[in-house]
């Protein structure tokens, strides 16, 4: 236990330097920056004309249909790291799972290359 | 064992305080970024309980993509939150009613949950003990042999996943011009060009 915590201490180590320069410039913008605001500088600058409406909107379904495509193939790629890792514990039924597996995954993937959503219009 | 107690706090801490921050934030956004916190301090709790691969799919899968998704819904809900407080008064005791039920549910469950005497033996996971090899290899070692129907399964989820996903969000819109690769590639100049000849002064 305690060797696989030693492992992990860059990482704590790193995490503490994150959090703490994180804490700093926000604190170093908070205390040293001029600060002198009004309401034509806190005003949503649109390039020279005032904004049409709020940044807040609807956007496009197709957006949410990426996303989701990519968290499925996330999740696929997540099942191969314990098969790689453990490859050479397991015989041919592994290999031949995870074979069946990723085909099936495929024709999923045919399937929404020929329907067209990997395409943006 | 020190220092591993005060990192367990640590992480402990920090997600509790970002899980009720989660639900209380006024912005979806901040609520957002605050389960993102929340997922970070859960993969340390991961690590410290030495499931480490569950602590790397934390990260992967959940800030990397569910995290995402999430933002995506809360861009997409349009939400207007002067009309959400009005309905905060109206809606309070149904809400409370259903929470309260919800609780007792599930203390009626956990109080009288008990494992059958040969439930640990049944486990096919305690085959490959996890001190001598490492916590992804055991995982590998069971997931695609030991477990391979439960795996399938899990591939053909993932399939009608795909698919009802494109299903329902999937429209081709048929007014607008696409890019049809094979026909660009197959023009050739005497087709694309015309020559004519343009007498002086009359134009074409």
């Amino acid at each position: 236990m305690d060797d696989l915590l030693r492992e992990y201490l860059p990482i704590l180590v790193f995490l503490g330097l994150a959090i703490g320069l994180g804490l700093v410039l926000l604190l170093a913008a908070a205390i040293v920056a001029v600060r002198n605001p009004d309401a034509e500088k806190v005003s949503a600058y649109e390039c020279g004309f005032n904004a049409f409406d709020d940044a807040r909107m609807k956007f496009d379904v197709r957006f949410y249909l990426v996303s989701i495509l990519f968290i499925i193939f996330d999740l696929e790629v997540a099942f191969l790291f314990p098969w790689a890792v453990s490859f050479q514990y397991q015989g041919d039924l592994g290999f031949w799972s995870m074979m069946v597996f990723l085909a099936v995954l495929t024709i999923g993937f045919i399937y929404e290359w020929k329907k067209g959503a990997l395409e943006w219009e | 064992m020190t220092v591993f107690a005060v990192i367990f706090y640590l992480f402990a801490c920090t997600a509790v305080a970002s899980a009720l921050l989660v639900t209380l934030a006024r912005n979806p956004v901040h609520s957002v970024l605050w389960l993102i916190l929340c997922f970070f301090s859960a993969a340390g709790l991961f690590v410290l309980m030495g499931a480490e691969f569950l602590a790397m799919l934390l990260a992967i899968v959940y800030v990397g993509a569910v995290a995402v998704l999430f933002l995506f819904v809360v861009m997409m809900l349009d939400v207007d939150f002067a009309e959400l407080k009005d309905g905060m008064a109206k809606h309070m005791p149904i809400g409370l009613l259903i929470a309260v039920i919800l609780t007792v549910e599930l203390m009626l469950i956990v109080g009288v949950w008990a494992f059958a005497d040969a439930a640990p033996a049944m486990r096919q996971a305690v085959a490959p003990t996890p001190e001598d090899v490492e916590n992804t290899v055991a995982l590998g070692q069971l997931i695609y042999t030991d477990y391979i129907y439960m795996f399938q399964v899990a591939g053909l989820i993932l399939l009608t996943a795909m698919i009802g996903a494109i299903v329902l969000t999937l429209r081709h819109r048929t007014d607008i011009k696409r890019q049809n690769v094979m026909e660009q590639m197959s023009r050739d100049p005497a087709k694309a060009v015309i020559l004519t000849d343009v007498k002086p002064g009359q134009g074409i």
